[in-house]
């Protein structure tokens, strides 16, 4: 009985368990994505940041989750109840669903869909349901206008983000997240040399997806209207803040695996670079020698301890690394190799998208809701409609001439075709700054 | 006893607040107009002040401000108050700036009192005086930008203020309500590294103020925000009796450093900036300018500190000759005016203190007019108003 | 073993949500459920490897159409609504009919399972592994066999977004 159980199960342990690494972590991770975003606020305002909680503030999310998981849970008198307790639960759920079909390395990966981009994308927008429905259930007329604006951005900038996707899959040919990855590693190139435009696009529209500045508006504190989280408090906030930043973190995974090649080391192929190899190990020691370095510095005794414990944990991850870059081909240990290292190139890529999620929060100030919506319709939308043709020309230029195309060098037809886009959008962000400020004197209403 | 509520300048209607529930009510479809409360509790209000807004959908057709949140009756203290008694009251009223206040109250009494500060103590007064018009700036530069969205302006400026505060601090012991003037000239010496520590900041000051610019002012999403934003003409302004940058940014050159010199201004040179649209980003260009400006007037002055008193011979007990004076200065935020009138007792009979943010605030209406409720906040950041001042 | 568990799951989840939809009170419920039915609907798809479909479905149904209800749902007076009856008199009559509709289908599916060779009651099943990759051979067929109905919808949808916004179009 246990053994045909067990028959039944065995294809899905292995996506079951990184389903449960994902659901386990994810908060975790989110947590302190969320104290990396604090920690580069104060640097970049002259200022530490958390420092007391924990050595450098390390321990602070866990005092946050604790904090809001004690708080009082409270529920607006005349609100929904049903719908307020589910609206953050949608929110949460269509982010970590996302997640399902992300491949976080060649070996992690819970569903290898055959259309895995169209269902990260699809999912993801299933998140506004959260939003809208938050905003309705608060029972109140500034969080629904709030919700409706917030929403009526992302269904806005989703359409740029999803041409900014198409001209990258033009290029992979196939919509599997895996088979992109695969493609760049045998074309050897990473997409973003070959449509750089998009790129640059998914960043933008992907800002705005993800409400964070400077299209953060709907949920401005000095705004006349709060945005949809008002009437959330305690761990119900704490589950619309874990949205956010999850989806954070799909969009800068979707990002890495279509323009960064993913898991693939810079120039994979290239066997003279192979050095790069021992780059992760050599981090992780870094990291954790700096840590040891500053153990006893800290002023506290729990926090020398706790300095100590994550200088040892990024050891314990420097000999993971290490050691399938050791041990002799053909072993178990070096057959380990391309999934953890892989793994830890795509965290390293994503991390230096978020990290520019970060910069980009502290350093522009925000876009208005009107010059967002006109900057979303009239700027952003059309250049990526024209990037779209930009690269299929490329593609068809590059092909050699047996396959049908121009037989282009690959540079060329990049340069010819990121020219012609650049000066359409040139073009159109001229436009746009003609048309006139809204009026000073109110028209006839 | 006429009816204090709906006097005054603007019918008051209060009972408006009732007819808010029911027009916030109307469905979101079908509104006309629904009138909004912002403040007087409100981030972005600057401290006390209730604006009533009335939308149509987004755009604003009118709006209204209500104040007296912090009024504290300053005004009727001071006929009970002898003259030296009232001078720490006016540090409080605009309290970001408190040395101009104080500066504008002195020399309102010593002109009442028909003597004059030594030259001395008139160049001090001066360094302090730009000192704190600096910091004045620098506290609307964090809190404008901050408003608008922009995160890190505000702790590069606080940083920048903290070290104007600290010389306040080394000259008279308190950062911010300072009481630094006396009637008559200075009670402390400078100590020994003001004319150090002052060129040290300034020198430092002019690269900060690149700093602020690169990160604001060609910023595509600043000009887009401040640009055409809380437009007024100087006609307007004139009118209105607008003063400061508000009216510099119009396009109209007054300047009260200039136009009637007090202290030691007729001694440097500076520049006036003037704008020329009348506009958010006029306003933000005029008054970095200005801090530009006030540095140069600071190194000048520390060139050439004359020795000599501090004080003038005025007694312990004053007693001005009855009469009246009406005595005004440039201030940060525009023309500070303390009309005193004396009855020959220790005690003025009446003191009126002009504010500038109160005259300023009037231009509010005429610049939201048909602009979206997302610059009503940007505006109250740009009029550069402290309710301490305009309630009293 | 696994196929019949999730049919079987998201049939009555679909089956559930859509008697839901017709049957509660407020609104904003309905299309709630209205949603869980769509997504009951795509998880079949998922279950008979029709991934495309699946994720089509979720992105255009829910992700759009759903989306747009939900809007047009809060943005309306809805307390009017509520006060009103919820069902009307018909109920038993439309109970009925949706009784024979099903029974129709019912015996489609049973007959053609029983190989009556009559085209009338032929339901064919779709072999899943044939039809791999899938989102290509769509993507072939729409942009060569079917170009003009393809051109043919996108010209409509244009239309009808360009009315909406000339509908709606107001200063702001």
């Amino acid at each position: 009985m246990l053994q045909e159980l067990y028959e039944f199960f065995k294809p899905h342990l292995l996506p079951l368990l990184y389903a449960a690494v994902i659901v386990l972590v994810l908060p975790l991770l989110a947590g302190y994505v969320v104290l990396l975003e604090r920690k580069v606020m104060a640097d970049m305002q002259a200022r530490l940041g958390p420092m007391r909680v924990g050595p450098h503030g390390l321990l602070q999310p866990i005092a946050d989750a604790l904090k809001l998981l004690i708080k009082e849970d409270i529920i607006p008198e005349s609100s929904d109840k049903w719908i307020f307790w589910m609206a953050p639960l949608l929110s949460v759920t269509a982010g970590m669903l996302a997640m399902a079909a992300l491949p976080f390395g060649p070996v992690f990966q819970i569903a290898e869909l055959n259309v895995g981009l169209l269902f990260i994308l699809g999912i993801s927008s299933m998140g506004i349901f959260g939003i809208v429905l938050g905003g309705w259930a608060s029972n109140s007329h500034y969080s629904l206008l709030g919700a409706m604006r917030s929403s009526a951005q992302l269904v806005s900038y989703e359409t740029a983000a999803g041409m900014a996707v198409v001209s990258a899959v033009i290029l992979g040919g196939t919509l599997s997240t895996r088979g992109l990855v695969e493609i760049q590693a045998q074309k050897h190139v990473w997409f973003f040399f070959l449509a750089p435009i998009g790129f640059f696009l998914y960043l933008v529209a992907s800002i705005a997806e993800t409400n964070r500045a400077p299209f953060d508006m709907p949920e401005a504190e000095s705004e006349l209207v709060a945005g949809y989280m008002t009437e959330y408090s305690g761990f119900r906030w704490a589950l619309y803040f874990l949205a956010e930043y999850t989806n954070m973190i799909v969009v800068a995974s979707l990002a890495t695996i279509l323009f960064f090649g993913g898991w693939l080391r810079p120039f994979p192929n290239v066997h003279a670079l192979n050095f790069l190899d021992y780059l992760p190990m050599l981090l992780m020691l870094l990291v954790a020698g700096y840590s040891l370095y500053r153990a006893p510095k800290q002023p506290v005794a729990i926090q020398k301890m706790v300095m100590a414990a994550v200088a040892g944990l990024c050891f314990l991850l420097a000999v993971a690394l290490a050691l399938p870059q050791f041990a002799p081909a053909g072993t178990l240990l070096a057959s380990m190799k391309p999934g953890l290292h892989g793994a830890f190139w795509f965290l390293l890529k994503v991390g230096i998208y978020l990290y520019t999620f970060l910069w980009l929060r502290f350093t522009l100030p925000r876009y208005r809701f009107d010059q967002l919506m006109k900057l979303g319709w009239h700027f952003l939308i059309p250049v990526s409609i024209v990037n779209v043709f930009g690269v299929g020309i490329t593609v068809y230029l590059s092909r050699s001439t047996d396959e049908g195309g121009m037989g282009w060098s690959v540079a060329a037809a990049v340069a010819l075709t990121s020219v012609v886009t650049l000066l359409a959008a040139a073009w159109l962000a001229k436009k746009g700054e003609h048309e006139p400020a809204p009026p000073a004197t109110p028209e006839s209403v | 006893m006429t009816d204090f509520l709906n006097s005054g300048f603007r019918k008051t209607d209060l009972n408006s607040d009732a007819n808010m529930e029911q027009n916030v009510e109307t469905t979101v479809l079908g509104a006309d107009e629904i009138i909004i409360n912002m403040g007087p509790q409100h981030p972005s209000t600057h401290g006390v002040l209730r604006v009533k807004l009335k939308l149509d959908g987004e755009k604003v057709v009118d709006s209204e401000c209500i104040i007296g949140y912090l009024h504290r009756g300053v005004e009727k203290i001071a006929e009970h108050r002898t003259y030296q008694q009232f001078a720490p009251y006016v540090d409080r009223m605009d309290y970001v700036a408190a040395v101009s206040n104080g500066l504008g109250y002195c020399e309102a009494i010593e002109k009442l009192l028909g003597v004059e500060a030594p030259p001395r103590a008139r160049v001090i007064r001066t360094i302090l005086t730009e000192l704190q018009r600096i910091a004045s700036h620098l506290v609307w530069l964090g809190t404008h930008a901050l408003d608008i969205g922009a995160l890190t302006p505000i702790f590069y400026c606080f940083r920048e203020r903290e070290e104007i505060l600290k010389i306040f601090e080394k000259y008279c012991g308190a950062r911010l309500t300072t009481h630094a003037f006396r009637i008559g000239g200075l009670q402390y010496e400078a100590y020994d590294e003001l004319e150090k520590d002052t060129e040290r900041f300034c020198n430092d000051f002019e690269h900060k103020v690149d700093e602020y610019e690169t990160l604001l002012t060609s910023n595509r999403i600043w000009l887009g925000r401040t640009k055409g934003i809380g437009v007024i003409s100087g006609e307007q302004a004139i009118a209105i009796g607008a003063t400061g940058p508000v009216i510099r940014a119009s396009g109209i050159q007054w300047d009260i450093r200039k136009a009637a010199p007090y202290a030691a201004y007729d001694q440097y040179k500076f520049d006036i900036p003037t704008g020329k649209n009348g506009d958010t980003y006029d306003r933000y260009m005029v008054r970095m300018e200005e801090m530009r400006q006030s540095t140069r007037i600071c190194l000048q002055a520390i060139q050439n500190i004359p020795t000599g008193p501090i004080m003038a011979r005025v007694g312990k007990v004053l007693k001005p000759p009855p009469g009246e004076v009406y005595h005004a200065i440039e201030a940060p935020k525009g023309e500070l005016g303390y009309y005193v009138v004396s009855d020959g007792t220790t005690q003025p009979y009446r003191v009126r203190i002009r504010p500038p943010s109160f005259v300023n605030l009037q231009a509010f209406d005429t610049m939201v007019k048909g602009h979206l409720v997302a610059d009503v906040v940007a505006i109250i950041g740009t009029l550069d108003i402290v309710l301490g001042e305009v309630d009293r | 073993m696994f196929d019949v568990i999730t049919f079987y799951f998201f049939g009555g989840l679909a089956v559930v949500s859509a008697i839901l939809v017709v049957t509660a009170r407020n609104a904003v419920h309905s299309a709630i459920f209205l949603v869980t039915a769509l997504l009951a609907t795509a998880g079949i798809f998922l279950q008979l490897h029709a991934e495309f479909l699946f994720i089509v479905q979720v992105i255009l149904y829910v992700g759009g159409i759903m989306v747009l209800f939900v809007f047009v749902i809060m943005l309306v007076n809805l307390d009017v609504a509520a006060r009103q009856t919820q069902f009307n008199r018909m109920w038993p009559f439309a109970l009925l009919l949706a009784l024979i509709v099903s029974g129709q289908i019912y015996a489609v599916v049973h007959y053609a399972q029983k190989g009556i060779s009559d085209p009338l009651f032929q339901v064919v099943a779709a072999p899943a592994s044939a039809l791999e990759p899938n989102s290509e051979l769509i993507g072939q067929s729409l942009f060569t066999q079917y170009m003009l109905p393809f051109e043919i919808a996108s010209i409509m949808l244009l239309v009808a977004m360009i009315g909406a916004v000339v509908m709606a179009k107001r200063k702001v």
